[in-house]
């Protein structure tokens, strides 16, 4: 049964990965992308390692690719235009594709890992600890440094977005909350006596 | 070792920089357009704590944090120098900036993040610290490229760097992931320890694309492309940065890893050196010539002096090592010199940044023109400037290890290479004048004289330099 669905969710993704490069418009190919995703966390959920998974439909689906569908359509690319030097640069970049792909096939073909690397790579989880809380056990502990090394590359993406795309404009009217929380009755209301059918 | 004693005594500086840059955050925002000074003069401090730090500290040899960072004197001769880099980039920077009206806080502090990025970088031990330190380093360089946001040719820069940094970082990614599903394991030490006898050809393609990837970031060739373009469209100080700093800890990087991860298949990764540090020397000699752009002729001949160091590490032995620590160190200072005089090229408050605008410099400012001639000669490797012995013991390296024709053609590159730093030299003396530079701010004739001064005095007392460099090399074997 879980072979059957490793081979489903493995030829769906190649398919979906296929037709992302394939398809003629531009959200079609996004939507590929999307379902090769879905197929990507299935394969992971198949491995037994659920939180990865989730973490791929929900970060990635959720967040990247539903970006770069707004992107796709909000900007106005000229996608005709892109793939106007397709044919001259096809044969350069079909020869250059060709030789990675049999290189690739050599590699897949001659592959052996080192006698130890099974023992090396294999960490055991005791059990009735979940593929979440394994994780949680050594992100802050072993690998706490790592963590806080990506909390700096987090940092200074922020940083650069904000140095890159923030303009300052004067003049701008702006809401200023405590000034308009320490406004009282007193200070901006002005009472006038209006004398009966006398206008103001 | 307890964690808090791997911070205190063997993370120190990266200690001091992460802590130090978070406060400068809070600083900056609160102070908003006003703080560049203020910054900039805190950043400075910071780099300069760091690199008291890591003077006095101790000289242990420690491995950090279950195996992920290491700490040796090979990876604090590093990272002085890369901090060195670092604190002389904001010095000359703050001038410059505030007359372009990019005088924001920001760029201290993109700085300094990229420098932590490096000194992670330079003790990586294994293929996740590498990656992270790599990524945090060149994430703040490709902002720094852009800095100069309403100027096209800065965003051009930053755009072209981001987007073939991006793939580079992709490469490096896929053959690290081979080296995994090889080894079974990511520390340096595991994966040299799992290659036993021939290797199999996936290790051999994961180590071509891990070094793929690295020679991207020190520009050697061929992953040069970008070089040229980013260090013409940047703002000059981000050029000097990128020149300098990120330089040291990408050939630091390839030195580790190639030594501690593939001892076992040395024969490989030579083959993969040796070819870098020609095509670099070679394309570094002959493109040059026919630069009329300042910043474009520093671009390729940086590219050449990489491929000049990588010389000392296609030796492979403790002298190369040595040789390429010494390369860096003499790279960094005549580099930073260089580009303090180019940052002084400004003629009625405007940069200009064209050689023809040096011409008969010797007649308007002497001084400027003679430490800059002295900066050429160096650059060139004439004897007996520091420039000389930089080259002399990369090159006595590899005629030790047998690399003959590789020395041979390093030597015939670098005469190739000396016709257009000497041309500079003859067009600062022998040409009619050109109108003359504005009066420079004292932090850049300081940097320029102070490297000028190290470069002439260097074969004087070269001690304390080849010392550190030769216990640096030790503990890498």
């Amino acid at each position: 049964m879980a072979a059957a669905f490793f081979y489903l969710f493995s030829a769906v993704l190649i398919a979906s990965a296929f037709a992302v490069i394939v398809a003629r418009n531009p959200v079609h190919s996004v939507l590929f992308l999307i379902l090769a995703f879905v197929n990507g966390a299935g394969l992971f959920l198949l491995a037994g390692a659920e939180f990865l998974a989730m973490i791929l439909v929900v970060v990635y689906v959720g967040a990247v690719a539903v970006l770069f569908l707004f992107v796709v359509m909000m900007l106005d690319v000229d996608f005709a235009e892109l793939r106007q030097g397709f044919s001259k640069h096809l044969p350069l970049g079909a020869g250059v594709g060709a030789v990675v792909l049999i290189e690739l096939g050599m590699i897949a073909v001659g592959w052996q890992s080192a006698p130890n690397a099974l023992e090396a790579a294999q960490t055991p989880i005791a059990a009735g600890v979940s593929n979440t809380a394994a994780l949680g056990q050594v992100l802050y502990t072993k690998y706490f440094v790592f963590f806080q090394a990506s909390a700096l590359v987090l940092l200074t993406a922020m940083i650069g977005a904000i140095v890159l795309t923030l303009h300052h404009r004067p003049g701008v009217k702006r809401q200023k909350i405590a000034e308009q929380n320490a406004r009282t009755r007193e200070n901006v209301i002005e009472i006038k006596k209006v004398p009966s059918r006398a206008g103001v | 070792m307890s964690f808090t004693t791997a911070l205190a005594h063997h993370f120190l500086p990266e200690t001091i920089l992460t802590l130090g840059v978070l406060a400068l955050i809070l600083v900056g925002s609160f102070r908003g357009s006003r703080a560049f000074g203020l910054v900039n003069e805190l950043a400075i401090g910071l780099l300069g704590l760091a690199i008291l730090s890591l003077l006095f500290g101790g000289d242990t040899q420690a491995s950090l944090f279950e195996g992920a960072f290491v700490d040796d004197a090979f990876g604090r001769f590093v990272k002085i120098l890369t901090l060195l880099g670092s604190l002389v980039t904001i010095i000359m920077s703050r001038d410059y900036l505030q007359r372009a009206k990019l005088g924001n806080f920001e760029f201290p502090i993109l700085v300094v993040l990229s420098t932590i990025g490096m000194l992670l970088l330079v003790s990586a031990d294994n293929l996740i610290a590498l990656y992270l330190g790599l990524e945090l380093m060149s994430l703040a360089l490709y902002v720094a490229a852009a800095f100069a946001r309403d100027d096209a040719r800065a965003s051009e820069a930053g755009l072209k760097y981001f987007v073939l940094g991006a793939l580079s970082s992709g490469m490096l990614l896929y053959g690290a992931s081979l080296l995994y599903g090889f080894a079974g394991t990511i520390s340096f030490d595991g994966i040299a320890k799992s290659i036993t006898g021939a290797p199999p050809l996936g290790v051999v393609f994961g180590l071509v694309f891990v070094l793929a990837g690295l020679a991207f970031k020190m520009s050697a060739a061929p992953f040069h492309m970008w070089t040229p373009d980013v260090y013409e469209g940047a703002p000059t100080p981000v050029t000097a940065f990128f020149a300098s700093a990120p330089k040291m800890a990408a050939v630091a990087i390839t030195a580790r890893i190639v030594m501690t991860a593939f001892p076992g298949v040395a024969a490989q990764w030579q083959q993969i050196v040796i070819f870098l540090a020609i095509a670099s020397m070679l394309l570094g000699a002959f493109a040059a010539i026919g630069q009329t752009n300042i910043k474009r002729l520093m671009a390729y001949s940086s590219i050449g002096h990489m491929g000049f160091a990588l010389v000392g590490l296609a030796a492979g032995d403790e002298a190369g090592v040595r040789g390429v620590a010494i390369y860096l160190a003499i790279y960094l200072v005549m580099t930073l010199g260089a580009f303090a005089a180019i940052l002084q090229m400004r003629v009625e408050g405007r940069p200009v940044e064209k050689i023809a605008d040096l011409s008969g410099l010797s007649r308007n400012n002497g001084t400027a023109a003679f430490y800059l001639a002295m900066l050429m000669f160096s650059l060139a490797g004439v004897p007996p400037l520091a420039g000389f012995f930089a080259k002399y013991y990369v090159f006595l390296a590899a005629v030790d290890a047998g690399l003959y024709a590789l020395a041979i053609l390093g030597v015939a590159a670098s005469a190739v290479s000396a016709f257009y730093y000497l041309r500079v030299v003859k067009v600062m003396y022998f040409d009619e004048p050109a109108p003359a530079f504005d009066h420079s701010p004292l932090s850049l004739r300081a940097v320029l004289a102070v490297s000028t001064i190290f470069l002439l005095g260097f074969w004087v007392y070269p001690a304390p330099v080849v010392e550190a460099a030769t216990a640096a090399a030790k503990s890498l074997f």
